[in-house]
């Protein structure tokens, strides 16, 4: 029978949680780089054991991470002993380096964007918000970063390449921040089509390559965000969260700051497909392993009150693509629950019936092993909650 | 050969307990205290100070010999007592926070 692992980020370290193929009992470890934000923990889905995190620090900055023994044990790229040395002689350790791309070469040196008081300002980078390992290589993963940016490393994360065409595009200088920061915080690869990647920052919106990441394009028509000067604008949508079937890769469902929306044309165009949601503010949004119509949601109240409404906690399911919701409730709060579920804390596994889990900023991590019907909470107690992702494991 | 106290979380990332001794490249200054320290464990470049200005991280603080020298030029030298060991250069992460 399979296992699943569930790899969650938090406030305060990484957790790693597994269970056989019921899903009733979980070994819990933890936590790993202790004190550290961990934003975001995913494994390459070539080779399970290859799992990449980033930590991050406000007094330390970025570090990249890397298992190779499914979290057993870790290490920052390049900086073993073997590591150390380059062949001209020069110390490596660059794993942790995110440099934007400036160079005449890329075509357009981009060095500025829009502040929040309207005045241009320099890119400096942060942090690393979303790993996204390669469907075909586990050296080969790429990184979303704040400020907005795209990288990709294709030496299991030694080194760090930005593509310079995504800020480069000519609506990079109206990119602004949200209250979060200005994060790409999304990355979709079409399994289908190896030169289409999609991404989502905040706030700018979703942007789309197909041709490998050299140029990039906007992919936001149908949105609708009244805190814009124009609501309609080409870029400046506050897009929490997008993501797809692997059956179906040009069908995106979004969790905007309001609004859930639903493209059938790789996002060309989008409509809103929020329905009977008592709220279509939220961040998380997610599919089904064997349904492509059947999303999830975690309606919050508003995006000044990040809590459920009236103080239940309620995953909403859809089964047809979107528009009509279900409440589901069963196993969680329905009283006094006044967490927030962010936008990279939820996933699924693949079993037979589908695993769906989600984290919240209470520390809990939540589990249905049918499809969302009832839930229980892996754990109650952990750190704040960023991200959670899950394996399947031989 | 100096004498380097990292912050706790450092020194988990560099896999050491303790002191570090570290020869350093004379004249003994912030920079070539650094220099040192990141070739020996180059896990942190990056997290004292920036990967391309060098610059100190806002939030990073060097004292030695009981005075605050984060402000100092990284290239002036530092103390006798630190470029001899008998004092060592103390790198910690600023008390931040409630």
């Amino acid at each position: 029978m399979s296992k699943v692992r569930v790899l969650a980020g938090t406030r305060k370290g990484a957790f790693i949680l597994t269970s056989d193929g019921a899903r009733k009992r979980w070994k819990v470890s933890g936590p790993h780089f202790a004190g550290w934000e961990i934003y975001h923990v995913k494994g390459s889905p070539v080779d399970p054991d290859r799992i990449y995190a980033s930590q991050t620090s406000g007094w330390f900055g970025q570090i990249i991470q890397r298992s190779n023994n499914g979290g057993k044990t870790w290490n920052t790229p390049g900086s073993s002993q073997e590591e150390l040395q380059s062949p001209d002689g020069m110390q490596k350790g660059e794993s942790n380096k995110f440099v934007y791309d400036t160079s005449p070469e890329t075509g357009k040196p981009l060095t500025t964007h829009q502040w929040y008081d309207g005045t241009q300002h320099p890119w400096e980078f942060k942090r690393v918000w979303h790993l996204e390992p390669s469907l075909h290589d586990p050296d080969h993963v790429y990184a979303g970063v704040e400020d907005a940016a795209l990288f990709e490393s294709k030496d299991g994360g030694k080194t760090w390449h930005e593509f310079a065409g995504l800020r480069g595009s000519d609506t990079g200088p109206k990119w602004q921040p949200g209250a979060g920061g200005m994060c790409l915080h999304t990355i979709l690869l079409d399994p289908k089509n190896p030169n289409r990647i999609s991404i989502a920052i905040s706030a700018a919106g979703t942007f789309r390559t197909d041709d490998g990441g050299k140029t990039w394009k906007p992919i936001n028509r149908g949105l609708h965000s009244q805190f814009l000067p124009d609501p309609t604008a080409e870029v400046g949508h506050c897009v929490h969260r997008i993501a797809f079937h692997p059956s179906r890769p040009n069908t995106l469902f979004m969790q905007k700051h309001w609004d859930v929306m639903r493209s059938d044309n790789a996002g060309e165009s989008w409509q809103e497909v929020s329905g009977n949601l008592p709220t279509d503010f939220g961040f998380p949004i997610d599919v089904h392993a064997h349904e492509p119509e059947t999303i999830y949601v975690v309606p919050i109240k508003s995006d000044s009150e990040h809590y459920p409404l009236k103080g239940r906690l309620r995953v909403y399911r859809s089964r047809g693509g979107g528009n009509e919701w279900e409440a589901l409730t069963k196993g969680l709060p329905q009283r006094n629950c006044y967490v927030n579920v962010l936008r990279d804390a939820m996933s699924v596994d693949s079993l037979e019936p589908c695993g769906i889990y989600f984290g919240t900023t209470g520390g809990q991590v939540y589990a249905s092993a049918n499809s969302g019907d009832s839930w229980k909470a892996i754990v109650h107690d952990l750190p704040a909650v960023l991200s959670v992702e899950v394996q399947m494991l031989p | 050969m100096t004498r380097v106290v990292l912050p706790p979380h450092l020194r988990t990332l560099a896999h050491v307990d303790g002191e570090l001794e570290l020869k350093v490249e004379t004249p003994v200054t912030q920079g070539s205290v650094l220099d040192a320290l990141e070739a020996k464990y180059p896990m942190l470049r990056g997290t004292i100070r920036d990967h391309v200005t060098q610059l100190r991280r806002p939030m990073v603080r060097f004292f030695a010999c009981g005075e605050d020298l984060s402000h100092e030029s990284p290239d002036a030298p530092l103390p006798d007592a630190i470029a001899k060991g008998s004092e060592p250069f103390v790198i910690i992460g600023a008390i931040a926070g409630g």
